[in-house]
């Protein structure tokens, strides 16, 4: 018994083509959580999910889906998980209705009697029940994606991987999805939110792992990266010995020492106290600042680059 | 928790449901093909030819000079016109039809994208190609049916039926006539369904419907040409057109088999193998479209 929705050591999937676009991950993503799935574009969010839905082979590695490894118990466990895997795809010819009846039709373990009413309700959820009968074509993107988000949702999922689930959606929609995802999640449901936005990771999600160039670069419950990136004191001194002596008397952790410069973590010392302690100990302040703590920084540290370049 | 044993929601999972092939979904594969306009505008030329034939006859029914297969009887008999139309379509619109449905079975779900949303309800890999299979098996059978259904119907009203006069010049009774129609068409779709195999199989090559399509049409053209060129008469016999004209034996007083068994040998024998190989192709594939 895991208490592990998703747990993977070694995945790795390198293409024929040589590149490596998945470098043994190690993902454990905790029951019940909302899994923030963050990293530039390119940087193998997409490939691990098509790995993880066993839609392609790992080069090497294994993983498993609420406690049933892969791809051996896919058909035991993919009923239980929804998808969304690099964005909308449906038959461009058949109306909405249709083309979630085609992948109703296709699940061998529902009930054909309950189709209408789950296809009705998923509609519902996703506000498309108006736009039901068009053809998929006329759709637009955002209509495609909340159908996309309609098909994960098309009977309960203990898990639900979506691939950038809000892209191409305006803010209301954007805002309409993150308060299903909220709804989901607390209803039970582990979601794996891949994305590259950092805001919404921010909003909505208990739990954080950043790619980067097809590595697992950082994985953690988001509390613990916020107090990683929470906001430190950075003393300019002649004397370090003594301000990090002071430092650490007053309080502050992770105290460290780099020429003439020496940070530590706040841990809610007021700054101006932490001068006159300071001064009063005799230590030679030549500048003070805080350094603000955000995760954009830590992130733009981790991955090297901005989160709007392909890797 | 016991959520091996129940499905999400706690919905007990009815053992029925689980069938090996659910009628559901090969329905929805059914609706997919016979709802799609362009394969209604594909039908429409496929009926074309028995159309133009007969109307071409009745306005004119001696033409002079040398005339396609059993064009020459139509006049005595209706039926003959759905003959005449399986004849002139075999070489080329029937495998346009065949070519299009079966490129498109696997490749086109590929391209659009939703084979991998197929692939994660999920859906059994051989499973999809045995309903991809029994779709073009399906369409196949009926645009065979629908040519010579057309061209009988349509024959036997510009015509008229009456006993059909044999190859042998013997008669045999409408009804025989018309059971020996059902037997060619029968043997027709069968080639055909061979020919669909191939396009399966080459469908789960690529992931562009188009090209799948065209490489099936070429394999039947190509198979046709080869077969023309006497050097190569060794290898005739193993091309999957060399037996499509062979129904004549079925015309014949007393029915002969002699041409159309080793043609249902062959298509079958191409329909195991590709079948088989767009199986073993797409079973290991990764789906990275």
């Amino acid at each position: 018994m895991t208490d592990l929705a998703i747990s993977s050591s070694g995945l790795t999937k390198r293409f024929r083509s040589g590149q490596v676009a998945v470098n043994a991950i190690d993902l454990a993503v905790p029951t019940g959580a909302v899994y923030g799935f963050l990293g530039p574009n390119g940087s193998g969010k997409t490939t691990t999910i098509r790995l993880l839905l066993g839609l392609i082979r790992p080069t090497a590695g294994d993983h498993s889906l609420l406690g049933e490894p892969m791809p051996r118990g896919a058909a035991q466990v993919l009923p239980r998980v929804g998808a969304i895997v690099e964005g909308p795809a449906f038959h461009p010819y058949l109306s909405g209705l249709d083309n979630l009846r085609r992948l109703d039709a296709a699940d061998r373990t529902v009930d054909a009697r309950t189709t209408s009413a789950r296809i009705g309700a998923a509609l519902d959820r996703v506000g498309l029940r108006a736009a039901a009968d068009k053809r998929y074509h006329h759709y637009s993107l955002g209509m495609r994606q909340r159908l996309a988000i309609a098909a994960a949702l098309l009977r309960p999922r203990d898990l639900l991987l979506l691939d950038e689930p809000t892209n191409g959606l305006d803010p209301q929609g954007t805002r309409e999805v993150r308060a299903l995802l909220l709804e989901l999640a607390q209803a039970g449901s582990t979601v794996l939110l891949s994305t590259h936005l950092l805001s919404e990771v921010e909003q909505i999600c208990t739990h954080v792992g950043v790619m980067h160039l097809g590595r697992l670069v950082a994985q953690a419950p988001l509390p613990e990266l916020r107090a990683r990136t929470a906001p430190r004191g950075a003393v300019r001194t002649p004397d370090p010995d003594g301000a990090t002596r002071v430092m650490t008397e007053r309080g502050l952790t992770e105290v460290a020492a780099v020429g003439d410069l020496v940070t530590g973590v706040l841990n809610g010392v007021v700054p101006e106290a932490l001068v006159a302690a300071l001064v009063h100990g005799d230590v030679p302040v030549r500048g003070f600042e805080v350094l603000a703590g955000n995760l954009e920084e830590m992130f733009v540290e981790l991955t090297g680059e901005g989160f709007d370049v392909s890797g | 928790m016991s959520a091996a044993e129940v499905a999400p929601g706690g919905q007990q999972v009815p053992a029925r449901a689980r069938r090996p092939v659910p009628a559901r979904f090969f329905r929805s594969e059914l609706w997919l093909i016979f709802g799609r306009r362009r394969n209604w505008v594909g039908g429409l030329i496929l009926i074309s030819v028995p159309v133009i034939l007969a109307i071409a006859v009745r306005a004119s029914p001696h033409g002079g000079g040398e005339s396609a297969p059993f064009l020459d009887r139509i006049t005595g008999n209706g039926l003959f016109v759905a003959l005449a139309a399986l004849v002139l379509e075999m070489p080329l619109f029937l495998p346009i039809a065949v070519a299009a449905i079966a490129g498109d079975s696997l490749a086109g779900e590929a391209n659009l994208g939703t084979l991998r949303y197929l692939l994660a309800v999920p859906v059994d890999r051989a499973r999809l190609v045995l309903v991809k299979l029994g779709g073009i098996v399906v369409f196949t059978v009926a645009a065979t049916f629908l040519v010579a259904g057309v061209g009988a119907l349509l024959g036997l009203a510009l015509f008229g039926g009456g006993p059909l006069v044999t190859l042998s010049g013997s008669t045999v009774p409408f009804g025989e006539g018309a059971g020996r129609l059902l037997l060619i068409c029968g043997y027709v779709a069968l080639c055909m369904v061979a020919l669909g195999a191939i396009g399966l199989f080459i469908s789960s090559l690529t992931e562009q419907p188009i090209a799948a399509t065209t490489a099936t049409l070429i394999v039947a053209l190509a198979s046709q040409i080869m077969d023309q060129i006497p050097q190569l008469s060794a290898i005739g016999p193993y091309l999957p057109t060399h037996h499509w004209l062979a129904f004549g034996d079925l015309l014949r007083d007393p029915i002969g088999f002699d041409g159309v068994r080793p043609g249902a040998a062959s298509a079958l024998v191409y329909l195991a193998v590709f079948g088989t190989a767009a199986w073993a192709r797409f079973a290991g594939r990764d789906v990275g479209a």
